[in-house]
């Protein structure tokens, strides 16, 4: 038998394993990145060419590309893991189930965090919003957001993936979970754009982590029995 | 109404349910006696809140809603509870009873909360100048039946019945988490609609009618359970029982 590791051992393991798988094609990534251009050409297609009314909505522009990214990102993080049944094999392996579901979050959520740094230039050109006003919590909340949309995202994407219409399936179960997470992504967002009179960045930020410790801590939770067969 | 009303009838309506869960004998009466309860309960409720309860000292005569609005709302909430608490079992421990009940309660729950929010959407309309308002308590309370319609809707194109009912547990106890945001949207967020009442904000007379009206509508609710179970144990049997050998109908003929 072999030697046990630990769990954060087998997360990075799992982790690396989807960074590699990525890296080989870099098909995903590619992918999602035109998706979400081509998404964010059409909603300033769709408002018309008012840049005062594209600069006050930016926020909401730019994490709604980010979501519909996330089901293509989601959806496929299972497909590939039903190929010749690996995900099989990774649950038959002597590691806990939940170290895949920490192994897969983070990598959903690079994955998303990246996509949402090369939109940023994007949104930069398309909608004269200003990087330079509070840097770090923009990062803080895209990264927070990757996060929150990646934890129960991996929990329904693993249930969805057998479900007949997986693609349906996946929206539907996902979207109205994340409208919290939605509001408190594009505040915050706007927050670190725009003037923020009132100071509320900081709470709209405390609620993103409050969203992604419940969401991490509940599908540590029930994950495994998603995976596990018995 | 008499102040002890709601007190006595709930009661006679858990009593009931305990016997009923206690004793497969009274299964065939009790839901019969819980049912015209509810049916009776909920007709002199709408009687006593049409003409008998006083006027709401904001709304006036569109007050009179409470007496049906927020059993409704609770009973959902009540639903959606016990549907998670099956989740949460059904994870410990499989067992097709509890899947059973989980997917009634759900669907009743949705039932429920559907008719709360169609009500409050009636009553915003002379109060608030419009049908719907973009409000906290309002979105949450949406945001929490989509998840459930979202439950159902998993559940109905999943035809592994193992799988359906592990996935679907798993899943709802991530959903779970929208009622209690909907529960505490207006006292966490500067709400539109107005927070939850308690002893001081209340008329007694008042009071007394919604609480009867709630037991009334337990009771209603408990009968839905009831027979939407009943259809989930059967469709279970017959998803789960093998398909019956067939006998060949004629015998081959031999050939000389």
């Amino acid at each position: 038998m072999k030697p046990k590791i630990s769990l954060l051992t087998a997360a990075w393991l799992v982790l690396r394993k989807d960074w590699m798988i990525e890296w080989r094609t870099r098909a995903r990534l590619t992918a999602l990145i035109f998706f979400s251009l081509s998404t964010l050409l059409l909603f300033s297609f769709a408002m018309g060419p008012d840049i005062n009314a594209l600069r006050a909505h930016a926020a909401g522009y730019l994490w709604l590309a980010l979501f519909f990214a996330s089901v293509l990102s989601l959806g496929e993080s299972f497909r590939v893991e039903g190929e010749n049944q690996a995900l099989l094999g990774l649950v038959l392996t002597p590691v806990e189930a939940r170290a895949i579901f920490l192994g897969k979050v983070f990598g959903n959520a690079s994955l998303l965090f990246g996509l949402s740094l090369v939109l940023l230039p994007v949104a930069v050109a398309l909608y004269d919003i200003d990087l330079a006003k509070a840097p770090l919590a923009l990062l803080a909340t895209l990264f927070l957001g990757s996060v929150g949309i990646s934890a129960p995202g991996i929990v329904y994407s693993a249930i969805s993936s057998n479900a007949r219409a997986r693609d349906v399936m996946l929206p539907l179960l996902l979207f109205p979970v994340l409208v919290p997470l939605l509001l408190a992504t594009v505040n915050a967002t706007k927050f670190c754009l725009g003037p923020d009179p009132q100071e509320q960045l900081a709470s709209w930020l405390k609620l993103l982590c409050a969203f992604d410790l419940i969401y991490l801590s509940l599908g540590f939770l029930v994950f495994p029995k998603v995976v596990e067969e018995d | 109404m008499p102040k002890w009303a709601p007190l006595i009838s709930l009661v006679l309506v858990i009593a009931l349910m305990i016997v009923h869960a206690a004793s497969a004998s009274a299964r065939a009466w009790v839901w019969k006696v819980l049912a015209g309860f509810g049916a009776i309960g909920v007709v002199v409720v709408v009687y006593f809140g049409l003409f008998f309860a006083p006027r709401e000292a904001y709304m006036s005569d569109v007050g009179r809603i409470i007496y049906v609005h927020i059993p409704f709302v609770w009973m959902c909430m009540v639903g959606f509870t016990v549907n998670v608490v099956c989740a949460v079992g059904y994870l410990f421990k499989a067992n097709w009873k509890l899947d059973a009940l989980a997917e009634a309660s759900a669907e009743v729950g949705i039932f429920f909360g559907a008719c709360g929010v169609t009500m409050g959407s009636i009553w915003a309309r002379p109060t608030w100048g419009v049908w719907w308002d973009w409000d906290p308590r309002l979105i949450s309370t949406t945001v929490m039946l989509l998840v459930y319609v979202g439950y159902l809707a998993f559940r109905s194109f999943t035809e592994d019945p193992d799988r359906r009912a592990a996935w679907s547990a798993a899943g709802v106890i991530l959903g779970y988490v929208t009622l209690p945001i909907t529960w505490f949207s207006v006292q966490w967020w500067n709400s539109l609609h107005q927070r939850q009442s308690d002893s001081q904000t209340v008329d007694p007379a008042m009071r007394v009618g919604y609480l009867f009206s709630t037991v009334a509508f337990l009771a209603l609710f408990f009968v839905f359970v009831f027979k939407r179970y009943e259809i989930s144990r059967s469709r279970q049997s017959s998803a789960l029982e093998l398909p019956p050998l067939q006998a060949p109908a004629v015998k081959p003929e031999v050939s000389a």
